[in-house]
């Protein structure tokens, strides 16, 4: 059995970047991706605000270079995007040569497409060919056709606000089992009425930039995005020669098991999330550097962590931010997002600011680190919080 | 490694198939392209309180896990790993209509929440109590083998001992109706005891929802040895049969090794040949059965197949109804199982009698 | 107002699938979130809309629905006093 879990590319579009550089500029350059919203045409433009990747459907098309008929919906563009890079960057030219699997994770899967046409697919034959793209299985699907992955393991995860870290967490489990020698994992959401309006219906949207941690936050801004990482085995890094950008050292899933939407206010899920992943990578709270904190900005989300944090922590805890704030929150794929800052801020040994902060949290002391800092990081700790109770932690190290 | 056992089953389907005293003891025969599930009492199993924002799939979802725990006599579990190719389609529906509908105005929050694919895993999670694990897999037709999968690694692996894994998916009005447009779904009505006779495009569509306590310690009244998954998303047809050897010889097994081979036709003229490039070709001399006429079809039909498996393993008995060849076997001791939908992501899973 | 307060009474059970609930059944005075109807936070979001839709009382803050829908009476006497339709 293996034991080490290397990562050894990684790709991204965001509404910071096209590229991870492009992420990476911003994110030190204290450059956030919110505005106004372009690309969908909704009521609420005026009292929201987006993390929005500034190229149209038919431009991510022919940056793929797909033909006129392709049906692929806007989240399977950006995770093949990003995909893509990630496969580049981890210098893989033969995707064969390995037995390399694809687990990829999406809540909106293709229902961008299906909101624009629900009523008329039952008229109009050409639009037809999106209805098999809107189950969520279909982006993974097409992502896994521009990689080149077949006869192999695709499969798709959604556990909402937590799916891209579960997405990355069964890629280690496959790569320690054996199951498989190379697995790119990740997750890819667009924007869509239905989520703007689903958040909207949940009062957690913010009418300006999101804030997170602080006090007078008023909810979080929707985001889009797609991110990829490349993990590999031990025996394939050896055999190739790998650079290695880190390691998924530690990781963790559990439930609050307290409600539908909301999390507990005591952080409970959270807290064991985070106690698994520690025990996984067998680490002491005080070896973490540095937590990128899931942080939405809602009242109910930074309360919970917030909590879950001074619990597994105590006095010991490291410089936390939320970089929400920067590119909105991306849903399923923002444990790609932020795995792919985490181990940017592994390798630039740096903790990003947590924009927008003002005003301290009245129900505990921990204050996020709002300017930009440079600190050796051996090992960086990031949590995504979801929907159903969903709790997730992945630790990323710079050593083995 | 550890060995990982299927210690109950719990299944909510087009069949009476809640009672767990019961293997298909009496077969329903529908003329339909669209069957709903039988619905079971569902208020000896949810509260009314917790119920009144449940759909289908949510209810379907508990009674089916509430059954494989107290088959298996358990209170709770360590993980809850769900497959479901479509979450709540009903709900979901509800919402998008409802957007463009009252375009964009006056939108309630309980359709929504519904929508998002982990709602049933975590209603399970809330109605068990249980802060362990908790995943959904949402992949088409290899959502619960994806499950499987996953429970299958962390059983072995030591990581839990009991794992509560199952399949999920519920009918939507508005669904059916433009899968009909492109011929998924039969045009015509079908009789099941007649379905792979049809000789026509698309599937006859089903729903429900079947649970399974795995463990990597054998109890009493077990079911089977899970002896191994694989999943390909991709797969000719001409490569099928040597995939499957490659498949048994990862469990040392070859073709004679095994004593029944439960497939998932579902009736579609241009997808069930990959069944019988299988069932005239490499186990033209073994025990073949078939389910998708009792179960319908939809994304994790598949999770019915290996309830159905898992019953004749511990019953020792290949239901009438769902032979699929006159061959008959002296012993019953290992299973396989093939699905596919669409020629796409298929499936292989291999049980063994314990 | 008694009318009104019937009306609410209706409403809510409809809007929010209380079946085993009754008009009845509902004191004026009997609250509807906690110890009494056991109504949650997402009923309260299900109430805010209702207001919205139906009597033309917007609620920005989630917060503040809660005092307004703590029984019949409460949210009765409130609808009256705000509605624009």
């Amino acid at each position: 059995m293996g034991k080490g879990v290397a990562i050894t590319g990684m790709g991204i579009i965001s509404a910071i970047g096209n590229t991870v550089a492009e992420n990476y500029l911003a994110l030190i350059g204290e450059k956030k991706g919110i505005s106004r919203i372009a690309w969908i045409d909704t009521i609420h433009k005026n009292e929201i605000m987006v993390g929005e990747i500034n190229f149209s459907n038919a431009e991510l098309e022919s940056q793929l270079a797909l033909d006129s008929n392709n049906n692929y919906s806007r989240t399977a563009l950006l995770g093949a995007i990003a995909a893509k890079q990630a496969i580049a960057a981890a210098q893989i030219t033969n995707i064969d040569t390995y037995k390399t699997g694809l687990i990829s994770a999406t809540s909106v899967g293709g229902m961008d497409m299906t909101e624009r046409y629900f009523y008329e697919y039952l008229e109009e034959k050409s639009l037809q060919k999106y209805i098999d793209g809107h189950h969520a299985g279909d982006s993974s699907q097409k992502i896994a056709e521009q990689l080149g992955i077949n006869h192999s393991l695709v499969t798709t995860i959604s556990t909402a606000c937590s799916s891209a870290a579960n997405a990355i967490m069964f890629g280690a489990r496959l790569i320690k089992a054996g199951k498989l020698d190379r697995v790119v994992v990740g997750g890819s959401d667009c924007l869509s009425k239905f989520t703007i309006n689903g958040f909207k219906t949940l009062m957690i949207l913010s009418d300006t930039y999101n804030t997170p941690f602080d006090e007078n936050r008023k909810g979080l801004n929707l985001g889009e995005a797609a991110a990829f990482l490349v993990l590999e085995s031990d025996a394939v890094v050896k055999a190739e020669n790998k650079k290695v950008l880190a390691y998924v050292k530690g990781y963790g899933n559990a439930n609050d098991a307290y409600h539908q939407t909301a999390s507990s206010e005591n952080g409970d899920g959270a807290t064991l999330a985070m106690e698994k992943a520690l025990k996984v990578a067998g680490l002491n709270p005080k070896d973490i550097d540095y937590v990128n904190a899931h942080g939405t900005a809602t009242g109910n989300n930074d309360l919970s962590e917030g909590k879950a944090l001074i619990r597994v922590f105590g006095e010991n805890l490291p410089e936390f931010s939320s970089t929400k704030a920067y590119t909105g929150h991306t849903l399923a794929a923002a444990g790609a997002i932020e795995a792919v800052y985490s181990i940017l801020a592994l390798q630039h040994s740096v903790i990003y600011p947590n924009l927008n902060f003002k005003t301290q949290m009245k129900e505990f002391e921990i204050t996020p680190q709002t300017t930009l800092k440079e600190k050796t990081l051996s090992a960086v700790l990031s949590n995504s919080l979801g929907f159903g109770g969903n709790c997730s932690t992945l630790i990323f190290t710079k050593e083995p | 490694m550890k060995r990982v056992f299927i210690q109950s089953v719990g299944s909510v389907s087009c069949q009476k198939t809640f009672d767990n005293s019961q293997f298909l003891d009496e077969i329903e025969i529908y003329e339909a392209n669209v069957v709903p599930a039988i619905d079971p009492a569902y208020k000896d199993y949810i509260p009314p309180a917790a119920a009144r924002r449940m759909a289908k799939g949510i209810k379907m979802g508990i009674v089916a896990s509430k059954i494989a725990l107290s088959d298996a006599g358990l209170d709770s579990v360590d993980a809850i790993i769900t497959g479901t190719g479509m979450g709540c389609l009903v709900e979901s529906e509800k919402f998008v209509s409802a957007i463009i509908d009252n375009k964009e105005e006056y939108l309630t929050p309980t359709s929504f929440i519904q929508s998002t694919h982990n709602t049933v895993g975590g209603q399970i999670a809330l109605d068990l109590e249980c802060k362990g694990y908790n995943f959904t897999y949402v992949h088409s037709s290899i959502s619960f083998e994806s499950a499987l999968l996953d429970a299958q690694l962390q059983l072995a692996m030591e990581e839990a001992e009991t794992i509560l894994v199952g399949g999920v998916d519920e009918l939507g009005a508005h669904t059916v109706k433009i899968h009909k447009l492109v011929h998924h779904i039969k045009a015509e009505m079908v009789s099941s005891a007649r379905l792979l006779e049809s000789n026509t495009e698309g599937a006859v569509f089903g729903e429900g929802a079947n649970f399974f306590v795995l463990s990597n310690q054998k109890k009493e009244g077990a079911y089977a040895e899970l002896l191994a998954v694989d999943i390909l998303n991709t797969l000719d047809k001409e490569d099928l049969s040597q995939s499957m050897e490659r498949f048994l010889a990862t469990a040392e097994l070859k073709v004679e090794d095994i004593d029944l081979l439960v497939m998932g036709n579902n009736g579609d003229v241009v997808f069930d040949t990959y069944y019988r490039e299988l069932s005239d070709g490499l186990f033209s001399k073994i025990p073949q059965a078939y389910y998708k006429h009792l179960s319908g079809e939809f994304n994790t039909a598949s999770s019915f197949g290996v309830w159905l498996a898992s019953k004749i393993l511990k019953f020792q008995q290949i239901p009438e109804d769902t032979k699929l060849n006159s061959i008959t076997s002296s012993k019953l001791n290992r299973i396989l199982l093939y699905n596919q939908y669409r020629g796409q992501n298929h499936s292989f899973v291999l049980l063994q009698k314990c | 107002m008694s009318d009104l307060k019937q009306e609410l009474k209706a409403k809510i059970i409809e809007q929010l699938n209380l079946e085993d609930i009754s008009v009845d059944t509902i004191a004026d005075d009997d609250s509807l979130f906690g110890d009494g109807l056991g109504l949650d936070s997402i009923d309260a979001l299900e109430l805010i809309v209702m207001l919205d839709k139906d009597y033309g009382i917007k609620l920005l803050d989630p917060k503040e629905g809660r005092k307004i829908f703590e029984s019949i009476e409460v949210m009765a006497n409130y609808i009256a006093e705000h509605r624009t339709k």
